[in-house]
């Protein structure tokens, strides 16, 4: 590093500071996942999907939380938090009104500038479904730069799915097929009952066409690959998103890093023929 | 400005004109042991008495990197309540390290690289900014832990703003910078006569015949030796004995790996954002908050350490993620060695 690089690095604005951001809408979607819609105070977020930020609780801490919305809606954007530890339990007893710290947005995105005029075919499990929908809000928004959209979900029960209105406008609509299953149904439930795997042998897949989404706990991820490669799809038209433990957003804390890659910089949108070659990804 | 040569008996009388200007740092003598009086411990610590100075160190525990990047360091501060205002802390004040060996500032390389590099780092950066550096050539390796040669770490070239090399009685001083020469105004040195330069030159044939390579290989090889290495049961087999302490990290010139958190103060009326060293060899370094640990077996953990020290680091950053200096040898309580573990996977190829 040359003397120059050090002096102007030494004045440069802390990467570490939150900027704050105030709560339009709250809403407890699951007993463990909370929505939440904010807006910068000052300059609004400029970010693409897949990309996430640092959200703060003052005197608490910082959790990395996927932005779940699209740049595409607007000015303010949107977070899903599963209550798991200090950050995202203390985030319980925040509503409307109430002000967060925010670092970011961090990361890369879903680069669906290489998806245009392609079919698209969505596949979230559990949680996964909040990164994705920031994919899948700006694909609906932009429906007409992209071929056929399919949107697979899956979750353990029906009480643990998210954006359930949604996912019944999604379904609604005759431009896009989506599919819902639950590991396991209730009383209520009349969809589809088993695995998300099971509702590949529902759809088609226009292999030579297609670009697959895959967002979901790691063993979700590794058979659901396998469904997709085995409808033909490539390697590197199969997109994932990575979770990683990060403490800084920006390359250095080292817990994100997967062999020589940061996740939080590189990441977390990787095509699987990138996992596959990092071997430690999944 | 040309070389100038120092007595030893004038280093004091430098160190306390320093300090007269900003803190200064140095190896100083620790301890002497009980059993063995020729086995003697050096720090690094503040100089409080400038006669303490010992430039006759060999090892320290742990390096001067402590100065730079403190193991604890404040970054944000900010009030509770309403109107948080997050405010940057960066504490910074001018600061000499004096007689870094060419392991450290290698090592130091590596952190301004790292820190310098995509996202600027200030907290770490406008110290290392405020910080002079007069270097201390070595003429004999510290110990068989040493590996320094083979890492390249030996023979520095910059990263330094004055140069010392122990000649007879006296020091060979060479300037490297602006901010060298004003450290050296306040020195009585003399300009070096045509029989110094001969003794530095003496010093320097020396050096090259009491280092020995210690690899079977360049070290250039080592990221490729490395890859060829990672799915080998070797890892496996010398993490059996690694309790996963990770003093290798703690004492480890170039680690940088960090932790981070928040802390409330005792009014409840402010708090601050704090990182804290971290180790890559503690089992929930890679746990995220689902339970899922991507490094959960310790000798994954083990093989990540090797690799970041000799491919991941140099990759990202140009500069080595291993200086050579041994410490984490040193430190390894179950003799865990890095320089014989680049050694026995030479063996896997």
């Amino acid at each position: 590093m040359t003397r120059t690089d050090i002096e102007q690095g030494a004045t440069a604005e802390s990467p570490y500071v939150p900027k704050m951001a105030r709560i339009l809408a709250a809403d407890q979607m699951t007993e463990t996942e909370r929505f939440f819609r904010l807006e910068m105070e000052g300059k609004a977020l400029v970010y693409e999907p897949g990309q996430f930020v640092g959200v703060t609780v003052f005197g608490v801490g910082e959790s990395p939380i996927s932005i779940c919305s699209s740049p595409t809606q607007g000015d303010a954007f949107e977070l899903t938090v599963r209550s798991v530890g200090m950050v995202t339990n203390a985030l319980k007893g925040f509503g409307a009104g109430d002000r967060l710290g925010i670092r970011g947005p961090f990361g890369n995105r879903f680069d669906y500038d290489a998806m245009k005029g392609q079919d698209v075919l969505f596949v979230a499990g559990g949680l996964g479904l909040a990164p994705m929908r920031s994919l899948i809000r700006y694909v609906l928004d932009t429906r007409g730069d992209f071929g056929k959209v399919t949107i697979l979900v899956g979750a353990r029960e029906p009480g643990l799915l998210l954006f359930r209105d949604e996912l019944a406008q999604w379904a609604q609509r005759d431009d896009v097929d989506t599919r819902v299953t639950v590991d396991r149904g209730d009383k209520a439930w009349k969809g589809d009952v088993g695995v998300i795997t099971r509702l590949f042998r529902k759809i088609r897949v226009d292999a030579a066409r297609t670009y697959a989404v895959i967002v979901g706990p790691p063993i979700m991820f590794k058979f659901t690959v396998l469904e997709a490669l085995a409808s033909g799809i490539p390697e590197h038209r199969i997109l994932c998103s990575l979770e990683r433990h990060m403490k800084c957003g920006v390359g250095k804390c080292g817990h994100c890093q997967i062999r020589g890659v940061y996740v939080c910089r590189e990441g977390p949108v990787f095509t699987y023929e990138q996992v596959r070659n990092l071997r430690e990804g999944i | 400005m040309l070389p100038h040569v120092l007595k030893r008996g004038d280093l004091a009388a430098w160190v306390e004109a320093l300090a007269a200007e900003s803190r200064v740092a140095a190896p100083v003598l620790k301890e002497t042991s009980v059993s063995d009086p020729t086995d003697l411990k050096f720090a690094w610590e503040w100089v409080v008495d400038p006669a303490e100075v010992r430039l006759d160190y060999t090892v320290t525990v742990l390096g001067p990197k402590k100065f730079l990047w403190p193991p604890r360091q404040r970054l944000v501060r900010y009030r509770l309540g309403a109107d948080p205002a997050p405010q940057a802390l960066v504490d910074h004040e001018s600061q000499v390290l004096f007689g870094v060996h060419p392991c450290d500032l290698a090592a130091i390389g590596t952190l301004d690289a790292a820190f310098a590099k995509d996202v600027a780092d200030p907290h770490y950066l406008a110290r290392r900014r405020d910080t002079a550096i007069v270097g201390l050539d070595c003429g004999a390796p510290c110990d068989e832990s040493s590996f320094c040669l083979d890492m390249g770490s030996l023979y520095p070239e910059s990263g330094f703003d004055v140069m010392l090399t122990p000649v007879n009685d006296e020091y060979f001083v060479e300037v490297a910078t602006e901010r060298g020469e004003a450290l050296v105004e306040a020195a009585r040195v003399r300009p070096a006569s045509k029989q110094d330069m001969e003794a530095h030159q003496a010093f320097a044939e020396e050096k090259r015949s009491n280092f020995h390579y210690k690899l079977p290989y360049e070290v250039k090889y080592l990221p490729e030796v490395l890859d060829q290495s990672y799915d080998s049961l070797v890892w496996e087999a010398i993490a059996r004995r690694c309790f996963s302490c990770g003093s290798c990290n703690t004492t480890c010139p170039t680690c940088y790996c960090f932790d981070v958190y928040d802390e409330v103060e005792p009014d409840l009326a402010k708090g601050c954002r704090v990182r804290r060293y971290d180790s890559c060899q503690l089992d929930p370094f890679a746990e995220v908050a689902g339970g899922e640990n991507f490094r959960e077996e310790r000798w994954s953990r083990l093989r990540h350490r090797m690799f970041r020290k000799g491919k991941y680091i140099l990759e990202q950053t140009g500069r080595p993620g291993c200086v050579g200096c041994g410490r984490c040898d040193r430190a390894c309580v179950a003799d865990i060695s890095i320089k014989d573990t680049y050694v026995q996977i030479a063996g896997s190829r």
